[in-house]
């Protein structure tokens, strides 16, 4: 099937198998190989991207279903000259070990600082109507989709405190 | 020229003379940059020309034998071909270096790999697998569960002296059966391998620890020359064990490739992962102990039964730590490992410490409990002077201070009476551990290349699974030769480079990082030798050589590059010293009292683990450890059926590993020191002593909170719950 997906900003044209997950269009189709395929079943997050803004497991999805939609991909971040500011925070950090987990939890954290823009609570939020605080607590749970075997979770919440506002939250308290 | 050292005396500390100052401090990763920008490229991200996929095919039946009918499949889409010859049991255990059990057509256990499919492309090759007829003959006499075992092998682990009259004459005694569940390694990246043929020689990026070893298993199963044979792993995503050995998708790959005649990539499946490659043994352990008044040990035992497939050379080790522990005259080990059709038993992180400290660790917490005495106390009073067995001198060990500086930075002294701290409608608890880890030094070689320009370049076929490889090889370079660690390149996993130790067993940064101080301390001999100095006057620092009155930029004493190999092997001090890595583990947990459910607030790991080669990396490894050891108390079990052997669980939304929940605060702390035993850069492994005994102060805490001792891993609410005050 013929699908145009923007793809970090640009138009990409596929002619694929309706099988192909939006993960493996990535990774066998169109040479973007920064989104991990760890479980192949939305268990671990690795294939973490963003799908119009909202993050996704890439592999839960049939890219067939995606024809026009915006997709940004780790390779949508920053380069390796050039770091964006939550991915120059891992590496400062240390928030990560081998790698392999990595792409998807900065690109779970960048959908999750959205959430947060948007009032969305969690399982670990006092008050489900209220807006939510940036917490250590709100951030491990929402992070907790996204495995890290080597278990760097210490180095990854604060890298993702660390550049919160650099990254575009727009406040820590619900107050303020 | 090689510089060669046999590892027969201690050696002078060197790294503590040198000027640069960049070893030991923290320092991000080189190829940091490269992992969060997804640019660095695992096995399965490289392309060939022409490549095809394959899918594994797994055994549906617990044991028999089996045929595939090709014809069932031919027609389909992209089809290719169906390949069973060669294909390996199980992937091979860690420094085997032959191939593992080539079983033909006989089945030993569900979810073997009994065939690969190739296809165009890897949605065709996964349909055309699952629709693949394999016809099977099923024995009937197949044993999946410890309870099926009648007849246990006996230990041939001899006695020392007679724990039974030292458990008759003992004040005080523990006498405690635990047992532990199976554990997968459960590394993100699942095993995957690429091969490519060019004649006769074989091309293959997987995804290994231990490319030397690995290209000896990888030829041995095909039955080629190992010569023909390059690895390539640069990159790999987490190991603990799983990749120390070659597994079944490179022999697959490698078997279609020759076949079609073009490159075939192989990628396990999770539910793969969990079945064809090996995982650690559930445990059965009986642990005593008898004590003095003074609770000092008279003697301890520790008898394990556990389980693997027939043939397998590796058995966990679950006494390791505690043969060199505690003192204690009188000693009882044993280990009966029972023969089940279940996939095999292997290395997951830290063999044998992972579960044998979980028991030991919690026997001295019921024994402090009986005797009265802090947990800290007694651990103190029973640090035996020599090896309890061998009378071996110890190399540097700091389990006092582990302890005793640990309990301090934790406040160890607000620790309650059991079940009397509660804060609504939790309970809580404090619990302390000893950490041990056997050290080991390894062969191991690489290349070190000094440019004019101020640059410099190691290379070896050592691989970095996420242990900061690549940081702390150029970190000691950097230090030795007097350079800004940015100006190190160091290239890793290719086998065309020097054999290296590989990583596993916590050696790969004291063996790899020893054979790079060797090359680089060749190569400061020859700008001695050029500057006009005595080797030891010599100082390098910023890219400038000083010695003898004399001060030269490297550039002016070079017009080409200097190469050195460094080789170290193990000698002597192996036998002169019991060498270990030791730390204490502290753990602070909350108990709910209505549900059972465990939160672990915050964990502290005192470690000492010789010289620290670079505090970031290191901190990281014993997070893992910590958090490792959080799974392992609280959640992580492989569940057989006990008919099939299957795997139940096989995948990560049943098999538990800690999510970033799970794990509260935790905090990290070095003890100073050198052990001069163990290597000419003083270190020591820190991976796996990072886990040894973290899950035991996690469930000593649970003790400490509500007074509900847990025998059964992993301490899930179910096994609290009822036992609740």
């Amino acid at each position: 099937m013929q699908i145009t997906l923007t793809v970090n900003g640009a138009a990409r044209e596929v002619d694929i198998d309706p099988r192909t997950t939006l993960l493996d269009v990535m990774r066998h189709h169109l040479d973007l190989t920064g989104s991990k395929k760890g479980c192949d079943h939305g268990q671990c997050g690795a294939c973490t991207m963003l799908v119009n803004g909202r993050r996704i497991n890439g592999c839960l999805s049939l890219a067939v279903m995606h024809d026009g939609d915006e997709i940004t991909t780790i390779e949508g971040l920053g380069d390796p000259g050039n770091l964006s500011p939550l991915q120059a925070a891992f590496v400062r950090n240390d928030g990560y070990q081998c790698g392999y987990c990595t792409p998807g939890q900065i690109m779970s954290a960048k959908g999750m600082y959205d959430e947060f823009n948007k009032g969305w609570p969690s399982h670990v939020s006092d008050d489900l109507t209220a807006e939510p605080n940036f917490t250590t607590a709100e951030i491990k749970e929402r992070m907790s989709g996204n495995l890290c075997r080597c278990s760097a979770y210490p180095g990854i919440c604060k890298a993702i405190e660390e550049s919160a506002e650099e990254e575009g939250l727009t406040k820590r308290k619900a107050a303020e | 020229m090689t510089e060669h050292l046999k590892m027969d005396q201690v050696q002078p500390h060197l790294l503590d003379e040198t000027g640069q100052g960049v070893l030991s401090v923290p320092m991000p990763r080189p190829e940091g940059p490269l992992k969060v920008t997804g640019r660095a490229p695992y096995a399965a991200e490289y392309k060939a020309e022409g490549m095809a996929t394959g899918v594994m095919v797994r055994a549906a039946i617990t044991k028999g034998t089996y045929a595939v009918d090709t014809a069932s499949v031919e027609d389909m889409p992209g089809y290719l071909g169906v390949f069973t010859d060669k294909m390996v049991r199980n992937a091979a255990q860690g420094t085997m270096g032959t191939n593992p059990a080539q079983m033909g057509d006989k089945i030993l256990y569900l979810g073997q790999p009994i065939a690969v499919v190739v296809a165009e492309t890897f949605e065709q090759a996964r349909d055309i697998a699952a629709v693949l007829k394999v016809d099977y003959t099923e024995d009937d006499d197949a044993v999946c569960d410890f309870d099926g075992v009648s007849d246990w092998p006996d230990s041939d682990k001899p006695d020392q002296g007679d724990l039974d009259q030292a458990m008759s004459d003992a004040t005080f005694t523990v006498d405690s059966m635990y047992t532990t569940k199976p554990h997968n390694s459960a590394a993100m990246e699942p095993h995957a391998a690429l091969a490519e043929w060019d004649g006769d020689k074989l091309t293959l990026h997987g995804s290994l620890q231990m490319l030397g070893y690995n290209r000896d298993e990888v030829a041995d199963s095909l039955g080629i020359d190992a010569k023909n044979v390059r690895l390539l792993a640069p990159y790999v995503g987490g190991g603990f064990g799983s990749k120390l050995g070659m597994s079944p998708d490179c022999v697959g790959a490698a078997v279609a490739a020759k076949a079609l005649g073009r490159p075939v990539r192989v990628v396990l499946s999770r539910n793969n992962v969990f079945e064809m490659i090996v995982l650690r043994t559930a445990t059965r352990q009986r642990l005593r102990l008898a004590a003095d008044k003074d609770g000092k040990l008279l003697g301890l035992g520790q008898e394990n039964w556990q389980s693997n497939l027939p043939d397998e050379p590796m058995a966990e080790p679950v006494d390791l730590a505690t043969h060199f522990l505690y003192g204690g005259e009188n000693r009882r080990y044993g280990q009966h490992v029972a023969i089940l059709n279940r996939p095999a038993s292997g290395s997951v992180r830290a063999p044998g410490e992972a579960v044998g400290m979980l028991a030991l660790e919690n026997a001295m917490d019921e024994l402090a409990e009986k005797s009265g005495i802090d947990p800290i106390e007694l651990r103190l009073r029973n640090i035996p002077e020599k090896h309890p067995e061998t009378g071996v001198q110890y190399s540097a060990r700091s389990l006092a201070e582990a302890l005793t500086e640990g309990a301090k930075a934790f406040g160890w002294d607000k620790r309650q009476k059991a079940g009397t701290r509660r804060e609504g409608e939790w309970y809580i608890g404090m619990g302390v551990a000893s950490a041990a880890r056997t050290n080991i030094l390894m062969e191991s070689r690489a290349n070190v290349t000094l440019n004019p320009d101020g640059t410099a370049l190691v290379q070896t076929d050592m691989t970095d699974i996420g242990t900061g490889t690549y940081a702390i090889l150029g970190q000691i370079a950097a230090e030795m030769l007097g350079l800004d660690p940015q100006k190190v390149t160091v290239e890793l996993g290719d086998t065309d480079l020097p054999k290296s130790s590989g990583s596993g067993g916590s050696w790969g940064a004291a063996s790899a990082g020893s054979s790079v101080f060797l090359g680089a301390k060749a190569i400061r001999r020859k700008l001695a030798e050029r500057l006009g100095c005595e080797v030891e006057a010599l100082r390098l620092q910023d890219g400038v050589a000083t010695g003898g009155n004399n001060r030269r930029p490297l550039a002016e004493l070079m017009d080409a590059p200097i190469t050195e190999e460094g080789h170290i092997e193990p000698g002597q001090t192996d036998e002169d010293y019991h060498q270990a890595g030791y730390g204490a583990h502290f753990a602070e947990v909350a108990v709910n009292a209505v549900t059972g459910e465990v939160r672990v607030r915050r964990m502290l790991a005192a470690m000492a683990a010789g010289r620290i080669l670079n505090r970031q990396t290191a901190t990281s490894q014993v997070w893992g450890g910590q958090i490792w050891g959080i799974g392992t108390a609280l959640t992580e079990a492989i569940e057989h059926d006990p008919r099939t052997g299957h795997v139940v669980n096989n995948d990560l939304a049943e098999y538990h590993v800690p999510v970033n929940l799970d794990v509260g605060d935790l905090e990290v702390m070095f003890i100073e020191e050198r052990d001069d035993a163990s290597s000419p850069i003083q270190a020591k492994g820190i991976g796996e002593l990072g886990l040894s005994g973290a899950g035991a102060a996690v469930t000593n805490a649970i003790y400490n909170a509500c007074g509900v001792r847990v025998y059964d891993y992993p301490a899930t609410p179910d096994r609290i719950f009822p036992h609740l005050p």
